[in-house]
């Protein structure tokens, strides 16, 4: 479901002509109504993470990211992201090719399946796997015999993190690829192309902005996820605590210029998400 | 399973097929049916016990009703900023609408504590709740709130689509009929945006009867009061009892897999809605 839908405004819709819209007062209120709840809801989180995160001067803020506990949290994190996206992103393409391309009985049952992991609560995405690999778990016994270890390491949070974002890249390129069709990739392949040559030579370079918009979602997410992978760290403390985990550790021990110190590295991560967002619309609608 | 005759000679499809099926039965489906299996281990009468304890009672309904009251509020306010986004001009319209995409984009834990420490009572607007008596942090008003902030592109992403492709003619004939605008909205604008404010609605619901990170600062976990089901989840997993977990679990996959159904069955509806227009 997140982020699935992507909009292009409209830049003529409100040249609408009078009698099919508001009167002028009418509309400066509902616009001011609008934006009061957005300010309320979305824009004051966003300054109070800055705000908290240098009130107590801009020294304790790098020390707290300097810390060498933020930073090996910063490296699982990142190690998370660059096993679980690359994976993620494999997928969609595949699913997406496989949906968009072609018709098979069933399709809609297989995007609702895609669509799973978007409606499972995290910490249940998270359960699943200590269920299977944890010691009391289904194959607990035999993993222990092997000394391998999935949950409370970072098997497990790369696990939880691939489920939680199976969905962004598929989700995302379904509705590209399904729009273009397939007469390009027949007329390649009437030319004599083949499969892999179809694919980087025509549909790589017709989805590419979507693509890439929907890696850097999965991305987001696979960097900020909190639940899932707070069921299988097991919250050592330098060794599997990702970024989110170290922040809610700093902030349950009241240390909190620190813990809003660290959550802005982390809506940096969302607002370049953002901005990409951005650059891909502006992109993807001068194509057309 | 072949494509119909116009269709296969593209190639790949087994690869591709094959490996999505893979894929999905390893991460996800295999994983969720474990679910299912450990709680087969309770007898009947035992997950009944468990899912009907008081205390798992008060979590469902914190946990519903939350959800309920945030959904219905993103209703009104999202379809009036999708509104505002489709239908007028304004400076900054650009970055008000990419801010719309800010829950989907930072992370849980985040929008969690930044909240708290708004609503908190020495935060920034909870300090002038306070001595009103209103409590936000710490109180189900908080949770919706964390809701509302978390369910809000749901509804404006799938009602933006829906109002812009509005055709004017309709809603100029009811002019020409004499219908007052207020009038046009209830009988013209408003019926055909339901199913897209429906779904809205839904995806924030969903999303919002298991989300963790951005509730579990704010919420302040009391049992019986305050305690949302997934932190009851964590609770019982952190005690070791794995049913008693996955029995809880079990009661909202099968939620979750109903709200998914309705979802996705209301999304093939619009889409074959635009597809005859």
């Amino acid at each position: 479901m997140a982020g699935t839908i992507t909009v292009h405004l409209n830049k003529e819709a409100s040249k609408r002509p009078e009698h099919v819209t508001e009167s002028g007062p009418v509309r400066w209120i509902l616009i001011a109504i609008a934006l009061l709840f957005l300010g309320l809801i979305v824009v004051l989180p966003l300054l109070s993470i800055f705000v908290e995160a240098f009130k107590k001067g801009v020294g304790v803020y790098i020390d707290s990211i300097k810390d060498p506990d933020a930073m090996s949290a910063l490296k699982l994190t990142l190690t998370t992201a660059l096993i679980a996206v690359p994976l993620n992103t494999v997928f969609g393409i595949a699913a997406a090719w496989a949906i968009s391309k072609f018709r098979f009985r069933g399709k809609n049952i297989l995007i609702t399946l895609i669509d799973l992991p978007f409606a499972v609560s995290p910490v249940i995405s998270g359960m699943v796997y200590v269920l299977l690999f944890g010691a009391q778990g289904f194959l607990g016994p035999w993993l222990d015999d092997r000394g391998i270890q999935i949950i409370f390491a970072l098997p497990g949070i790369v696990l939880a993190t691939v489920f939680v974002t199976v969905p962004f890249v598929a989700r995302e390129l379904i509705p590209h690829m399904q729009a273009q069709g397939v007469q390009e990739e027949e007329a390649a392949s009437s030319l004599g192309a083949k499969g892999w040559q179809i694919f980087w030579r025509v549909t790589l370079p017709n989805i590419k902005w979507g693509l890439l918009y929907g890696i850097i979602l999965c991305n987001a997410r696979a960097m900020g996820e909190f639940g899932a992978v707070s069921v299988v760290s097991g919250h050592i403390r330098g060794e599997t605590n990702t970024l989110p985990l170290h922040i809610e550790i700093l902030y349950n021990e009241y240390q909190f210029s620190a813990s809003f110190a660290v959550a802005s590295l982390l809506v940096m991560l969302a607002v370049v998400t953002l901005i990409v967002k951005s650059i891909v619309e502006w992109k993807s609608s001068s194509q057309h | 399973m072949k494509g119909s005759k116009p269709r296969n000679v593209l190639p790949g499809f087994g690869l591709s097929m094959g490996f999505t099926i893979f894929y999905l039965s390893v991460i996800v489906l295999i994983p969720l049916s474990a679910v299912l299996f450990k709680t087969f281990e309770l007898s009947w009468p035992e997950f009944w016990k468990t899912v009907t304890s008081a205390r798992v009672l008060a979590a469902y309904r914190v946990s519903f009703l939350t959800a309920f009251f945030a959904g219905l509020v993103n209703l009104v306010f999202g379809m009036l900023i999708a509104w505002v986004l489709v239908r007028y001009r304004f400076p900054g319209k650009k970055l008000i609408d990419s801010l719309v995409d800010l829950p989907f984009a930072l992370p849980t834990a985040v929008a969690g504590i930044a909240l708290t420490a708004i609503y908190a009572p020495n935060g920034w607007i909870g300090s002038y709740l306070a001595p009103l008596g209103i409590k936000v942090a710490y109180s189900p008003i908080g949770i919706t709130i964390a809701l509302i902030f978390i369910g809000l592109p749901f509804v404006v992403r799938t009602v933006q689509p829906v109002l812009q492709d509005l055709e004017k003619e309709t809603e100029e004939a009811a002019v020409m009929l004499g219908a007052y605008r207020l009038r046009t909205f209830w009988k013209v604008i408003l019926p055909e945006l339901m199913p897209a404010l429906v779904t809205g609605f839904a995806m924030a619901f969903a999303r919002g009867i298991g989300e963790y990170g951005s509730v579990v600062f704010i919420s302040g976990n009391m049992p019986l009061k305050t305690e949302i089901t997934p932190l009851l989840i964590m609770t019982k997993l952190e005690q070791y009892d794995y049913a008693g977990a996955t029995a809880i679990a079990l009661v909202m996959l099968i939620v979750s897999f109903l709200m998914l159904l309705v979802i996705n069955l209301l999304q093939w509806q619009m889409n074959r809605r635009t597809i005859a227009r």
